[in-house]
C-alpha cells in the first residue's frame, strides 16, 4: 500500500509507486489494444525527421496547438482596462465561461465578464430580448459605470446587429439613455484575440469621440498598450518612465489594477482602469503612440481620423526599441529624457555586456503575437543571440516582410526564419529537424520542451504553470534586464545540470561564471 | 462515520430574501425557483434514507446579464465526454477559441505517446476562417480528416466536436463523417455540441453519450470474451488519477475493470463495453445516457457509487460486492480492512484540525452531492451547495447527502455565490477557476473541485488522503491571518466582504 497518512504523496510520486505500475501496464496490455511498441517507437522518430516536416509544413487545413486565441477574448481583455467597465458579450454563454477561466488562469485573479445566453431560440429568433434583459440584468446587479458589448461567433454567424439591439434595449430602459455602452463586432472566425482587442478599443474610442469637438492639446500624448499578459507589470512601467519624463499622457486601457487587485478581505470587482472622463479628454491629445502595432491597425487608423499624429512600436523593449520609443515620446511631447532614464539605460547594457559571452551566439526558437515575436527577435539579437526560428500563428504577411526587415539589418539575423500562420505542431518540426537552444514563448511550449528537449522560456500570455511572472515589466529598460535576467538563469540552470555529475562532469560545475 | 448536525435555515432564507431583493423583477421571479433552504426528510415527507429535500427548479435556461458559471454543449462533449478518450483525435470543429481554451485543462490523466499514440493534451481546430463560415466547412473538414490520417496514422478514431457555427450554417458533417470513416476505415464520430443547443454542459454530454451509441456501438465485431465478474467503470473522468485510484480498489475486490470511460479510455475500451456484467456509474449526470441504453440494450446492469471518502467508499465497495455474491463481497470486506489503519490514521491527524469547520460547494453535475460525505469523514459541516448543470434527478439525490436548513442554489450568478459566502462566511469553498479568486480576495480559503486545484487523485482511499491533506493546507495556512494591516483598524464586519 503505497499511502500513509505521514507521507502522503500525490499523483506524481503516488503513480510511480510499483501497484500502480504494474496495474497500469496490465491495463494497457488487456484492455487499451495498444499498438505495438516498436510501431509507436519508429513513428515517434519518424516525426522527427525532414520527410514529416515537409508533410508537417504542408498542412493547408487542420490546425495542431495554434499560438492565438479568438476575438473575444482580446475585446473582455480590452474592456478591463477601463474603469468599473463590465464586459458583456452577446452570445452562447460557454464562451464567456471560456474567457474567464482563461484570463484567470493566466493572472491568478478573478476575471468578470457577462454573457446574453443565446440557446436554441435566439438562433432562430436572433438574440434582441436577450440583450435587452441582459443589459438590465447587469446593469441592476453588477453597478457598473460602463458596459462593453462583444460578441461571439454565434451572434456573428445569425447576424444581430449591436448597435441597433442596444438602441432597443436603451428604449426599453434596460440602462438609462445617457449610459455608455460601446460596443465592437468580434467575429471568432476572423483574425485572432488581437483583432478582438483593436475592435474593442476602437468601439470604445469612438463611442466617447465620435461627433466630439476636438481641441488640441499640444505635447499630450495617448498610449495604448494593446493585448497583454504582462499588462500588470508593464503599464506601471512605462507609466513610471513617462512619470518621470514629466509627460502629460493618457494611459487608454490600463489593466494592471484590475488584474492585481490586493487581498485584504474585500473582493473589487472593478478597480483602476482608465477614466472614463480621461478617455473622452483623450481626444484633445496630440498623438496617439500604440505599443503594439498589430494589435491597433484600425483603433491607430480612427486615432489619424479624429486628427492624431500616430505612431506605433512593437512590444518596446531591450535598448534600442526603448530608445526609440522614449525619443518618440521626448519629440511629441517637447520633454527631455532625464539623465536618470540614461543612467538606467547604462545599467541595462552594463548587465548585458557583463553577460554577453554566455549568450553570444546562442539559437532561438520565438513565438507568440507578431509584435512581442518581433520584439524577443529584436532583443535576442542585440544581446548576439540568432533568432533562428519566429513564428506567431496570428502573423500576417505584413509582419513577416517587417521582421523580415529587422533581421536582415543586422549579422545575427541572417540565418533566421520567419513563419507566419504557422502552428506549434509545425514548431515541432522545425525543432527537430533545425534544433536551436532555447525556446520563448509560453506555458504551451511545455509540451515542445518535453518532446524536443529545448528549454522552454516562459515570457508571454498565457503562463499557466508558472505564478506570478506577469507581475513584472518585460518592457522598457528595467523590463530588458528582466528578460535578460530570465534568459540567463536558463541557461545557468541547465550548464549546472548538465555538470553536476559527481565523478563523471563535477570538473565544469564552477561557483562562478 | 455520519455527521449530526441541522444549519441555520432561517440565516438562509433571509440571505436568499436579500439577493433576489436586488434583481430587476422579471429575474428576481425567475431566479427565486433556484434557491432553496433543504428542509428535513421527515418535514417532507420522504423515504426514510432521503434526509432533506432540496427543492429547486434547474436544467432551464440562464438569465442572460447575469455572469452564470455555466459552460455549453461543446465543454460537456469535448471537455468531459469525448476529450478523454485518449487514442482518438478530437477536431474542435469551428474557430479557434472553444479548442484553445479547453486545451489540457481538464487534467484527464493518461498513459501514453502524446502526438503519436495518444492525443489527449493537443488542440486540434478546423480554426474557421470568414470563407468557411460563407461556403460551408465541409470540404476543409475532409481534408482536415485525410491529414490527420497523414501526420497521425496510429490514431483509432477521430471525433468531431461540432462548435456553434456549424449547426447555423447547415454544414453536413455526419455525411463527411461516413465518407472518410469508410475511405480510411476507422471510426469517425460526428458530434452535434453547438455550444448554442441546451442552457449547460448538460445537452452536450446527452448527446455525446447518443454520438457514442449510434456511431460505435454495433459498428464493429468486437472480439472479446467476457468474465464473470467484468465492469465498466462510467463517468470517472481520471482527474489527477481519480479513476485509476478507484480501479486498483476494484481490482482488489476481484473485479475486472474491462473498460474506463472516459478517463485513461481507449476506443476498443468503449467498443466492448456492452458485453461487460455491470456498469459502474460515477458521474451519473454525464453519463446517465448510456448506461441506460446499454441496459436496454445489451442488458448491461448499471450502479451509481461513490469514491469520495471512506463512509461512501465503504458503503459502495460493499454495495457493489453484493451483486457479484459472497465470494466478492469477502474480498470486498478484507480491503475495507486492509485500508482502514490508512483512513484511521488520516482521520486521526487531520480531523482535530479540520472538525467543525464549515464549507460551501458550488460545482458541475456530481461532486456538489458526492464529496459531502468526505468532508463530513472530516467532520467538517457542508452549510450550502449546488449545482452549475444537474437536473431535477440530482437534487433528489442531493437529499441523501445534505442535512436540514443547508443552503441550496442551482446555477448560482456570481453575484449570489459572493453574496452567499459573504452572509455565511463558511470556513472554506469548493468550486472553479472562476470563483477562486473573488473567493480569496475575501479572506476565504479555497479549494477548485473541477480540477482538485492541480492536485489529486481525491477518489478511493489513496485519494481521501490527498484530500484531507489538500483542505487542511487551504484552511490552515498562514497566510489567512496575514490580510489586515496592524496599523489600520479591522473592518467591524471582519473580513469576507463581497463586491458592491
Amino acid at each position: 500500500m503505497p499511502q500513509s497518512a505521514e507521507e502522503i504523496l500525490d499523483h506524481a510520486p503516488l503513480f510511480r509507486e510499483p501497484e500502480y505500475r504494474q496495474m497500469l501496464a496490465e491495463k494497457k496490455l488487456n484492455f487499451e489494444c495498444p499498438h505495438p511498441d516498436q510501431i509507436v517507437t519508429d513513428q515517434g522518430e519518424f516525426t522527427k525527421t525532414w520527410e514529416y516536416r515537409e508533410k508537417n509544413l504542408a498542412r493547408e487545413a487542420l490546425v495542431i496547438n495554434p499560438a492565438k486565441a479568438c476575438q473575444p477574448l482580446g475585446a473582455v481583455f480590452a474592456a478591463a482596462g477601463f474603469e468599473r467597465t463590465m464586459s458583456f458579450v452577446h452570445g452562447s454563454q460557454g464562451c464567456v465561461a471560456y474567457y474567464r477561466s482563461h484570463l484567470s488562469r493566466h493572472f491568478k485573479e478573478p476575471a468578470s465578464a457577462v454573457s446574453s445566453s443565446m440557446t436554441e431560440d435566439a438562433a432562430v429568433f436572433g438574440g434582441l430580448k436577450n440583450l435587452v434583459d441582459g443589459l438590465a440584468n447587469t446593469y441592476q446587479l453588477y453597478d457598473p459605470k460602463m458596459i462593453a458589448v462583444s460578441t461571439t461567433c454565434m451572434a456573428e454567424v445569425i447576424g444581430d446587429d449591436l448597435h441597433s439591439f442596444i438602441e432597443n434595449a436603451k428604449d426599453e430602459n434596460s440602462v438609462p439613455r445617457d449610459f455608455d455602452v460601446p460596443f465592437a463586432h468580434t467575429p471568432a472566425f476572423v483574425g485572432s484575440h488581437v483583432d478582438g482587442y483593436d475592435g474593442m478599443l476602437k468601439g470604445i474610442l469612438e463611442h466617447f469621440w465620435k461627433g466630439q469637438q476636438r481641441t488640441e492639446a499640444k505635447g499630450t500624448i495617448n498610449v495604448i498598450p494593446g493585448f497583454d499578459g504582462y499588462c500588470v507589470g508593464n503599464n506601471r512601467e512605462l507609466k513610471r518612465l513617462l512619470d518621470v519624463m514629466g509627460v502629460s499622457y493618457t494611459f487608454i486601457q490600463d489593466a494592471s489594477d484590475q488584474f492585481d487587485t490586493p487581498s485584504d478581505g474585500e473582493y473589487r470587482m472593478y478597480d483602476g482602469g482608465t477614466k472614463i472622463e480621461e478617455v473622452k479628454g483623450a481626444l484633445d491629445a496630440e498623438a496617439t503612440l500604440s505599443l503594439q502595432h498589430y494589435n491597433t491597425r484600425k483603433t491607430l487608423d480612427y486615432c489619424q481620423q479624429v486628427g492624431h499624429a500616430t505612431a506605433s512600436f512593437h512590444y518596446p523593449l531591450g535598448v534600442q526599441a526603448t530608445d526609440e520609443f522614449l525619443m518618440k515620446v521626448s519629440a511629441l511631447s517637447g520633454k527631455e529624457i532625464p539623465e536618470g532614464i540614461r543612467l538606467e539605460r547604462g545599467r541595462l547594457v552594463d548587465a548585458m555586456a557583463d553577460s554577453q559571452s554566455w549568450l553570444h551566439g546562442k539559437k532561438y526558437a520565438i513565438y507568440g503575437d507578431p509584435d512581442f515575436v518581433y520584439a524577443m527577435a529584436r532583443f535576442v539579437m542585440e544581446t548576439g543571440g540568432e533568432p533562428t526560428h519566429c513564428l506567431a500563428t496570428n502573423g500576417t504577411s505584413a509582419w513577416e516582410a517587417e521582421l523580415k526587415e529587422l533581421l536582415a539589418s543586422s549579422p545575427f539575423g541572417k540565418d533566421a526564419q520567419v513563419w507566419p500562420g504557422k502552428d506549434l505542431w509545425a514548431m515541432r518540426s522545425l525543432l527537430f529537424t533545425e534544433p536551436v537552444d532555447l525556446l520563448i514563448g509560453n506555458s504551451y511550449g511545455k509540451y515542445l520542451e518535453r518532446d524536443t528537449g529545448t528549454p522552454l522560456i516562459r515570457l508571454t500570455f498565457p503562463i499557466f504553470d508558472r505564478h506570478h511572472h506577469h507581475r513584472f515589466a518585460l518592457m522598457g529598460y528595467q523590463g530588458g534586464l528582466r528578460v535578460l535576467t530570465t534568459i540567463l538563469d536558463k541557461i545557468f540552470d541547465k550548464l549546472d545540470r548538465e555538470t553536476s555529475q559527481t565523478g563523471v562532469t563535477d570538473y565544469s560545475y564552477d561557483l562562478t561564471r | 462515520m455520519s455527521l449530526e448536525y441541522e444549519n441555520d435555515g432561517a440565516l438562509h432564507a433571509k440571505l436568499i430574501e436579500d439577493v433576489l431583493s436586488q434583481y430587476p423583477d422579471k429575474a428576481a421571479k425567475r431566479r427565486k425557483k433556484h434557491l432553496s433552504v433543504a428542509k428535513s426528510g421527515d418535514e417532507a415527507g420522504e423515504e426514510s434514507e432521503v434526509i432533506s429535500e432540496c427543492d429547486v427548479k434547474s436544467n432551464i435556461k440562464s438569465i442572460p446579464g447575469v455572469m452564470t458559471i455555466r459552460g455549453c454543449a461543446y465543454a460537456g462533449s469535448k471537455g468531459v465526454v469525448w476529450g478523454p478518450v485518449k487514442d482518438m483525435v478530437h477536431i474542435s470543429h469551428g474557430p479557434v477559441g472553444c479548442g484553445q481554451y479547453s486545451w489540457s485543462q481538464r487534467r484527464n490523466y493518461y498513459v501514453g505517446t502524446t502526438g503519436i499514440d495518444t492525443f489527449g493534451t493537443m488542440q486540434f481546430t478546423s480554426d474557421f476562417q470568414e470563407k468557411d463560415i460563407v461556403f460551408g466547412g465541409d470540404k476543409k473538414l475532409e481534408q482536415i480528416i485525410d491529414e490527420i490520417e497523414v501526420l497521425f496514422p496510429l490514431n483509432k478514431g477521430i471525433t468531431v466536436q461540432s462548435e456553434c457555427p456549424i449547426g447555423l450554417i447547415g454544414d453536413d458533417t455526419e455525411a463527411v463523417s461516413r465518407k472518410k470513416a469508410k475511405e480510411h476505415e476507422k471510426t469517425i464520430v460526428p458530434v452535434r455540441c453547438e455550444g448554442f443547443r441546451g442552457v449547460s454542459q448538460s445537452l452536450g454530454h446527452h448527446i455525446a453519450n447518443d454520438s457514442i451509441r449510434d456511431w460505435v456501438f454495433d459498428k464493429k465485431d468486437v472480439e472479446f470474451e467476457a468474465g464473470a465478474y467484468d465492469v465498466n467503470v462510467i463517468g470517472d473522468y481520471n482527474i489527477g488519477g481519480d479513476a485509476w485510484a478507484s480501479r486498483i480498489l476494484l481490482e482488489e475486490i476481484g473485479l475486472r475493470v474491462v473498460g474506463n470511460w472516459s478517463g485513461d479510455a481507449t476506443l476498443a475500451e468503449i467498443e466492448r463495453a456492452p458485453k461487460a456484467k455491470l456498469n459502474l456509474i460515477h458521474c451519473y449526470r454525464s453519463m446517465n445516457y448510456i448506461c441506460r441504453h446499454m441496459e436496454e440494450k445489451y442488458g448491461v446492469a448499471w450502479m451509481e457509487y461513490n469514491f469520495f471518502g471512506p463512509s461512501q467508499i465503504e458503503a459502495s465497495l460493499r454495495n457493489i460486492a453484493k451483486h457479484f455474491g459472497p465470494e466478492i463481497e469477502e474480498k470486498a470486506e478484507k480491503v475495507i480492512a486492509k485500508y482502514r489503519p490508512l483512513v484511521d490514521a488520516v482521520i486521526s491527524k487531520y480531523r482535530p484540525r479540520l472538525e467543525g469547520n464549515t464549507v460551501m460547494l458550488y460545482v458541475g453535475g456530481l461532486r456538489p452531492r458526492h464529496v459531502i460525505t468526505a468532508y463530513e469523514d472530516l467532520g467538517m459541516v457542508i452549510v450550502g451547495t449546488g449545482y452549475e448543470f444537474a437536473h431535477n434527478d440530482d437534487y433528489q439525490r442531493t437529499g441523501h447527502y445534505v442535512k436540514n436548513g443547508t443552503l441550496i442554489y442551482d446555477d448560482v450568478t456570481g453575484y449570489e455565490l459572493e453574496k452567499f459566502i459573504e452572509g455565511v462566511r463558511p470556513n472554506l469553498v469548493g468550486s472553479g477557476i472562476k470563483e477562486k479568486y473573488p473567493v480569496q480576495k475575501m479572506g476565504i480559503p479555497f479549494r477548485q473541485m473541477h480540477s482538485w486545484d492541480y492536485s489529486g487523485p481525491y477518489h478511493g482511499y489513496d485519494g481521501f488522503a490527498i484530500f484531507a491533506r489538500d483542505v487542511d493546507l487551504a484552511i490552515n495556512n498562514p497566510v489567512w491571518g496575514l490580510y489586515q494591516a496592524p496599523w489600520k483598524e479591522s473592518p467591524p464586519h471582519g473580513q469576507a466582504i463581497a463586491a458592491e
